[in-house]
Parts: C-alpha cells; sequence; structure tokens
C-alpha cells in the first residue's frame, strides 16, 4: 500500500496508520487489492465474474464492522469495480465503503463502484460513504458511484454519504427497492468548489406497506461549481416518504434541484422540502456580534450545514 | 463606559429614527432603555453593536472612538448583543453557539449553568438544533444566552428580554440580570418595557419618536412614567375596572 492510498484512507475510512484495520476489510489500490481479511461473520471474496467483491455477512454478525475502502493514487487510472453485499436476516453491521483519487499529473483519475445490497429480513445497515479528491495534476478527479439497495421486510439501511471536496466531476446514482416495513435513510452532503460538478440521482420505490424513506441532502456549491440533484420517490403502497433538499450558494455556484413524487396508493404520504439560497445575512451578523470575523463567520455555518 | 454622542440615523430610503441622541451607559450599572414601539430602541442597539452606521455622532467606548469598528472587531472589543429577533441557524447546535460565543470548549457543567440562567434544562437543549424547531420563547432565551456566555464583554445589550418568555424563567432572567451587575461589573443596557426590569434598573432612559424624553436614575424616572402611563390608560385621572391601582 503506498503513502498516498495511506493518507486518502486517513480521511476517507478512519485509517489511523499501523497494520490494518480491525475485523474485515478489504483495501483497493489502483485496481488491485492491496489487504483483504476475512471475520468469522463476515467473509469477503473476488467476485467470479468481474472485478470486485462479494461480501457475505451473517446473522451473527452484531454491531461489526466492515471496510472496503479504494483509492486511485495516481493519473490514468480509470477503476471499475462491483461489489455485492448479502446481509443476513438479522444481522447489524457497518460498511465503511471511502474513496479517495488522487492525481498529480494530466491523466484523469477515476473510481467507479458499483455497490449492491440484498438486505435481509430485520437486519439493520449502517453504509457510511465518503469521498475526497486529493492532488495537483491537472488531470480530473472522478467518483461516479452507483449504489443499488433492496431492503427485506423490516430491513433498515442508513445511508451516510460526503463528498468533502477536490473532486472535479461525480455522477452518483443510488436506487433502492424497500419492502414492507423496511426504512431507507440517505444522508447525503456534498461541497463542490472551483469548477467542479456533481450530479446526484436517487430513484427510490417504496413497495411494501409501511415502508419508510428519508431523503436528505445537504449540498454547498462554491466558485463557479454546479449540481444537479434529482430525486424520485414512488410511492405503491401505504408508506411513508421525505425528502429534503438544502443548498447554499457562495459566490457563482448553481444547484438545480428536480425532486419528484409519486403516490400510486391512497395510503402514500409523501413529503418533499427544498431550499436554495445563499447564506442569510443575519446569520453571518449573529456569528460576528459573537467574535467571529466574515469569513470565519461563513465557514463555521457551512460547516454546521453540512455536519448536521 | 459606553457614550453616544450625537447619534443621529436614517433609514436607507430616507426617513430619519434618531435625531441627536446623547447618552451614557456606565459601568456596573444596569440602564434600561424604554419608549413605545417604533421609537428607534433597536435601531439605537444596532448601532452600538456595529450593524447599522450612525448617519451624525460617535460612539466611546472607555474614552475610545468605536463610531468606525465595524461588527466582529466591537465585539471582540466587549460589546455584547442579544437580538430581538433571535437567528435560527440549520447545523448549529446550542453547545455550538455557546461555544462560539464563550470562544472555548465549554464543560457540560458550564453549558448547564448558562442555560438555567434563561430557565433551560440543559439535558434537553444542549444538543438541539439552533432551528426552526425551537419556539420563539425558546430560541429567545438561547439567544440570551450568547450573550451570558460572552465572558470577555464589557458591555452587554438585551433587546426586549422579556418576550415571550413565560414567568418562571423571567424571574431566572432577573436573577442573572442582577448577578451580572453585582459580580462582573459589566455596563449593561436592557431594553424592555416590563415593569419588573425597570425596578432593577440603576438609569432609565426614555426614547420617543427618536428622541431622548428623560433620562435619570430609577428613583426619578420609574414614578413619573408609571404616572404616565395611568393617565394614558385613563386620561380623566379615575383608573376604570382593570386599570392599575
Ligand atoms: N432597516 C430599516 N429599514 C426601514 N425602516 C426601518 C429599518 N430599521 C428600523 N426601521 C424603522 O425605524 C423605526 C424604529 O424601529 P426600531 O428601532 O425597531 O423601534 P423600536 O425598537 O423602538 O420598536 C420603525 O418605524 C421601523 O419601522
Ligand atoms: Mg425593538
Amino acid at each position: 500500500m503506498n503513502s498516498i492510498t495511506e493518507q486518502l484512507l486517513g480521511v476517507v475510512a478512519d485509517w489511523s496508520g499501523g497494520v490494518s484495520f480491525k475485523g474485515a476489510y478489504n483495501i483497493r489500490e489502483n485496481g488491485q487489492c492491496a489487504g483483504r481479511q476475512s471475520s468469522p461473520n463476515i467473509s469477503i471474496e473476488n467476485k467470479p465474474d468481474a472485478p470486485g467483491l462479494v461480501i457475505r455477512i451473517k446473522a451473527a454478525a452484531q454491531g461489526e464492522t466492515v471496510y472496503i475502502p479504494a483509492c486511485v493514487t495516481k493519473g490514468g487510472v480509470d477503476d471499475l469495480v462491483y461489489n455485492d453485499f448479502f446481509i443476513e436476516p438479522g444481522a447489524d453491521v457497518i460498511v465503511v465503503a471511502g474513496c479517495g483519487v488522487h492525481t498529480d499529473d494530466e491523466g484523469e483519475a477515476r473510481h467507479n463502484g458499483v455497490h449492491r445490497f440484498f438486505v435481509g429480513a430485520g437486519a439493520h445497515v449502517v453504509y457510511k460513504e465518503k469521498h475526497i479528491g486529493t492532488g495537483g495534476g491537472a488531470g480530473k478527479k472522478r467518483i461516479d458511484p452507483i449504489t443499488d439497495i433492496e431492503l427485506d421486510e423490516g430491513a433498515v439501511l442508513e445511508m451516510d454519504t460526503l463528498q468533502i471536496g477536490g473532486v472535479d466531476s461525480t455522477t452518483r446514482k443510488t436506487r433502492a427497492k424497500v419492502g414492507a416495513r423496511a426504512k431507507l435513510i440517505i444522508h447525503e452532503r456534498l461541497m463542490t468548489d472551483g469548477d467542479e460538478q456533481a450530479v446526484s440521482d436517487f430513484a427510490v420505490e417504496m413497495n411494501g406497506d409501511d415502508s419508510a424513506v428519508d431523503l436528505v441532502s445537504r449540498s454547498v456549491a462554491k466558485g463557479r461549481s454546479w449540481q444537479d440533484y434529482h430525486s424520485v420517490i414512488r410511492g405503491n403502497c401505504r408508506c411513508t416518504g421525505h425528502s429534503e433538499c438544502d443548498a447554499i450558494l457562495v459566490d457563482g455556484g448553481r444547484v438545480n434541484a428536480a425532486p419528484e413524487l409519486y403516490a400510486g396508493h391512497i395510503d402514500a404520504a409523501l413529503i418533499h422540502e427544498a431550499a436554495i439560497g445563499k447564506i442569510a445575512g443575519e446569520q453571518i451578523i449573529k456569528l460576528r456580534t459573537l467574535g467571529l470575523t466574515e469569513e470565519e463567520a461563513e465557514q463555521r455555518i457551512i460547516q454546521g450545514f453540512l455536519e448536521a | 463606559m459606553l457614550e453616544l454622542n450625537h447619534i443621529s440615523w436614517s433609514v436607507p430610503g430616507g426617513e430619519i429614527i434618531l435625531k441627536d441622541v446623547s447618552l451614557k451607559i456606565p459601568d456596573g450599572k444596569l440602564t434600561v432603555i424604554t419608549g413605545p414601539n417604533g421609537a428607534g430602541k433597536s435601531s439605537l442597539a444596532k448601532i452600538i453593536a456595529g450593524l447599522e452606521t450612525p448617519t451624525a455622532g460617535s460612539i466611546l467606548l472607555d474614552g475610545e472612538d468605536i463610531t468606525g469598528w465595524d461588527i466582529t472587531r466591537r465585539a471582540l472589543g466587549g460589546i455584547g448583543y442579544a437580538f430581538q429577533q433571535p437567528v435560527r441557524f440549520k447545523g448549529l447546535t446550542v453547545r455550538d453557539l455557546l461555544e462560539l460565543a464563550a470562544r472555548k470548549a465549554l464543560t457540560d457543567d458550564e453549558v448547564c449553568d448558562l442555560l438555567g440562567k434563561v430557565g433551560l434544562c440543559a439535558q434537553e437543549y444542549i444538543d438541539r438544533a439552533v432551528d426552526a424547531s425551537l419556539s420563539g420563547g425558546e430560541s429567545k432565551r438561547i439567544e440570551i444566552a450568547t450573550v451570558l456566555a460572552r465572558r470577555d464583554a464589557r458591555v452587554l445589550i438585551f433587546d426586549e428580554p422579556e418576550a415571550g418568555i413565560d414567568l418562571w424563567s423571567f424571574s431566572c432572567l432577573i436573577d442573572a440580570f442582577e448577578s451580572i451587575k453585582h459580580q462582573r461589573g459589566d455596563s449593561m443596557l436592557i431594553i424592555s418595557h416590563q415593569e419588573r426590569i425597570l425596578e432593577i434598573a440603576d438609569h432609565i432612559i426614555v426614547i420617543a419618536d427618536g428622541v431622548v424624553r428623560t433620562a435619570g436614575s430609577r428613583v426619578m424616572v420609574l414614578p413619573q412614567l408609571m404616572s404616565e402611563e395611568k393617565m394614558a390608560r385613563c386620561p380623566m385621572g379615575k383608573a376604570g375596572k382593570g386599570g392599575i391601582e
């Protein structure tokens, strides 16, 4: 594992240096495996038909964490990976899937992760996905994840996704099918600056009675960056759906938000909230009356907005 | 001590709101500004905190001219200001805001102590977001706590702290104001219509139509205010049903 990977892992996967992660993990570096370990309840194997992993999580896994970070550390790498998660009914697991892309030259550094989650009845999954781009090269840094989620009866998946900065272009696609009494919680946070672009696309289908989705997206568009947000929530049964899209604009940032709700059942209750705008002037003034400069106030407000 | 000398202020549109206001806010004393709605009291507070720039006049803090200082510099120079209309934040918790005000990390006990002064139970509020989920009274009390947290402040300004606050919390607040006066020796300026606040004032300044109508010690001004109020309620001199006797 090279030193850039180590640095990226520190940011995206809580890597504290040393020998390895505790428990099950797989580290992907420039399309190669740079370390792997299974645990008694979590097995990680190569996918037979494509680059990627098959990760099987047993019901006995309770509160375990599996790390599957991927890093691209140089230009000219276009990494494509398919990871499948099979989670047994009743399991309780945290999946940490950070991704860092780095280029010091004019070559593009790209990571393309296709993740599929098959979550068994009553299982609970926390999926953490942190993205960052680094390096001063002219080459573009791209991360284009696709996430497919299927939740069986009563399963819960909480997806916590964060793009901190430095990614020139991202197209994120998240699709989910939610079964009876299952719940999908998505918390997306995106920050773009300079000429960066981010497209985020959600399509959630609620197919079982009393299913629920809560989709919250918070984003900050600075510089001349551009963000495009689409979400479609389809309530095909008795269900509740909530989506919230909040964006802060700084300088020349631009945001398009196009939320869509479809209710195909009398007891589908769907709500969407959206707000786009610059930081409220009174917020900056309040923090300045506490002694912060205008820049500090702006920074603190953005930080709080993205962390919440 | 804070001194305002011949302060005038017009709204950007042109209407003159404050006309040649001069006053002193001495150290270790509680000065209360009162007067009808629209008199220009909040405008005066904003001018002191640097949110508005006077069209004429000067502001002195301990003899130093701070008229040209911006909001941040005035805050760092010791001016604390609790807004009449509290500001809400998506993404800052009560603890975040109090720590920004204190300019340091606070222990749970310190947060608890600050919130207790405004009648809030810390456990319930410490991690709450300072957003629209708070009621008017709750966000008002948190706003006041952000100024109580300013240990570096020498001049504390509270704009209508009583608004939206229940009686019990209000008693806590009165205690807090009195202990600041006795223990910290800061100058305190409270804009208020509340009798109980007027009663703990050392000095009372009445502002109406943008000018100082009356200014003096409480003993001098308060009886006069009360009888004027009585007159206003019952011009014939006989308090009717429900009038104050
Ligand atoms: N920024 C402003 N623009 C226009 N009018 C203002 C502005 N600020 C205050 N005013 C007006 O100035 C007058 C005094 O306001 P204010 O200082 O808030 O009064 P008070 O606090 O005594 O009730 C009011 O008539 C108000 O409408
Ligand atoms: Mg006012």
